[in-house]
């Protein structure tokens, strides 16, 4: 159903799918040289461009459209039916994921067709991948229902939400080579997850030799799980905890 | 075997006829429920209290609504009809007080109120969404909420959206929009079903088609609690009405004894001397007759006029201003 009434939406279908793959297209013909041997910047900029497509379609797209469905009485009048919740977040999560899916193969599509782009061959990277996916869009999708509390109105959500969103992609590095970043940018973005789960998506996109160029020399998938479960966990407690289905 | 059937049939035929003969005659049956003392409360408010920091929005409610009534409360804005209202479908808080719903605290979350809700239905007082789906995916959406469902196209009917049914609840017009609303409302067969400013927006013709809607579903045992800014719409629907200002209830009444409108004055008007005379009086018939004496033939223009409801409601809202 959710996924439904998103797909009804033109506007949103087409800036929450395609804009990546624009700025896909916009960045890879601007920049066509090569980061490191064997590595393209289309290359280097699709792993961003997955990473931050979590955060757009799960914490920006929700905290925009809860607020919106709050002041419009959507929220409100499911409130008083019988049902619960979980199962709306379970909607939301379910719409993120599927989203995400559709994005990523249009991105991979794209990529592959034009730019050159590398698909990872081996099974490890691409059970990184789904894990990452996964547990990003989890993630995505609780800290968008946790932050939509934030705007006080439908129509002031975009404003509040979406520069917090691009600081957070250009800090993180996904427009820029992150190592390249000032240091104290690279370890404010380390306190979120958007940095982490770029980096697992350079693990996953990205040839084992450009690992050494990390700031930290090597992929720290470990240490992203952690952080992106944390994440999740606080994402989640707050979430419930300050739900609410309507304005007042 | 075949008996037994035979008779069952007879006797189906038998309560459907007593049943239409009941329905036409609506205004007794509506006065049995009015009367009736001995049926059980849907609705119990005693004491209610809610405040919103220093202001007092209700203010010592007390009110019993029983089971298979129609129920208005009325009330200029402002007054704490909604409040009320959203404090009964447990969307608001109370201050102070106690309020009972199908035997059951509102207030209630998890499961038990799940339960509790899955035998309620809420007409909001607005709602505003552009929703991208279907009047028939969107009904048939919410039917999936309800343990026992009403048929998705039988409501669709029912509230007069056949010709919609394909059209986005988004390009519907306000009176349609509130259709959809009444549909979602009414969808999963409610004991009791909430309505706050229903039918406003309608055109004559939907209003009409929408009472005889709501007197269909209190044939059938569902209890109404309502609340209208029209006048007409409680004449025609409530077996009793409330009217509250500044949060408190004034009077509960069937329609036609608030306010004392039985033996409120009447106004009689007619033309004399070029003039169009008035005079009010609570003993219209001897006054006539003293007219009818004056004039020796037809009093031309002559008009008897007994307060409407309306009339009666400004005046009790005037007075406790």
């Amino acid at each position: 159903m959710e996924v439904k009434v998103f797909m009804r939406g033109r506007e949103s279908v087409v800036f929450t799918l395609l804009f990546p793959v624009i700025l896909l297209f916009i960045f890879g013909s601007v920049f066509q040289n090569t980061i490191a041997p064997g590595v393209t910047f289309s290359q280097y900029f699709v792993a961003g461009m997955i990473a931050s497509g979590l955060v757009n379609t799960g914490f920006q797209q929700l905290a925009i459209t809860i607020p919106m469905e709050r002041e419009f009485g959507t929220l409100k009048r499911l409130r008083g039916r019988p049902i619960s919740v979980s199962a709306y977040f379970i909607g939301k999560a379910y719409l993120v994921t599927i989203l995400m899916i559709l994005q990523t193969a249009l991105l991979l599509g794209f990529g592959a067709a034009f730019f050159g782009l590398d698909i990872p061959t081996t099974s490890g990277k691409w059970i990184t991948f789904a894990w990452l996916i996964l547990l990003g869009s989890a993630c995505s999708t609780v800290l968008g229902i946790a932050f939509s509390v934030v705007p006080k109105s439908g129509r002031g959500a975009s404003a509040i939400v979406s520069p917090i969103v691009i600081i957070l992609q250009f800090f993180s590095g996904v427009f820029f080579v992150f190592s390249e970043l000032p240091i104290w940018m690279q370890q404010f973005a380390a306190l979120f997850p958007l940095k982490w789960l770029t980096q697992g998506m350079r693990s996953v996109f990205l040839p084992e030799s450009f690992a050494t160029q990390e700031v930290a020399g090597n992929w720290e998938l470990g240490r992203t799980a952690i952080i992106l479960a944390l994440w999740l966990i606080i994402g989640l407690i707050v979430s419930i905890k300050t739900f609410k289905w309507s304005e007042e | 075997m075949r008996e037994v059937l035979l008779a069952l049939f007879f006797l189906r035929g038998l309560t459907a006829l007593f049943l239409q003969f009941d329905f036409l005659n609506e205004d007794k049956v509506r006065q049995d429920v009015a009367m009736s003392t001995n049926t059980k409360p849907a609705i119990e408010i005693s004491g209610l209290i809610k405040r919103y920091g220093q202001k007092v929005a209700v203010d010592g409610i007390d009110l019993t609504v029983y089971q298979g009534e129609i129920f208005a409360l009325l009330g200029p804005n402002g007054a704490g009809k909604t409040t009320t209202v959203e404090i009964l479908e447990g969307f608001r808080n109370l201050s102070g007080g106690k309020v009972s719903v199908l035997d059951f605290d509102p207030a209630t979350t998890g499961e038990a109120g799940r339960k509790w809700r899955n035998k309620i239905g809420i007409v909001l007082q607005s709602t505003t969404d552009a929703a991208d789906l279907s009047v028939q995916e969107t009904v048939e959406h919410f039917s999936h909420y309800y343990e026992n469902p009403r048929n998705v196209d039988e409501v669709i009917d029912e509230v007069g959206l056949r010709e919609k049914a394909k059209e986005l609840a988004r390009n519907l017009s306000g009176g349609q929009r509130r259709r959809l609303d009444v549909a979602l409302g009414i969808i999963g067969s409610p004991e009791l079903l909430f309505l706050d400013e229903p039918t406003t927006g309608f055109d004559p013709e939907a209003r009409r088609a929408f009472w005889d809607l709501l007197n269909k579903l209190r044939s059938e045992g569902t209890t109404i609690f309502l609340t209208t800014h029209y006048l007409d719409e409680a004449e025609a629907l409530a077996d009793r009405v409330g009217v509250i200002t500044a949060g408190k209830i004034i009077e509960i009444a069937t329609p036609a004894t608030l306010g004392d409108r039985g033996n409120a004055p009447a106004r009689i008007t007619w033309l004399e001397n070029g003039q169009m005379q008035e005079l009010e009086t609570s003993e219209p018939t001897a006054e006539l007759k003293k007219l009818s004496a004056r004039f020796d033939g037809e009093i031309p223009q002559l008009q008897v006029i007994r307060p409407n409801l309306e009339d009666i409601y400004l005046r009790m809202i005037g007075e406790n201003r």
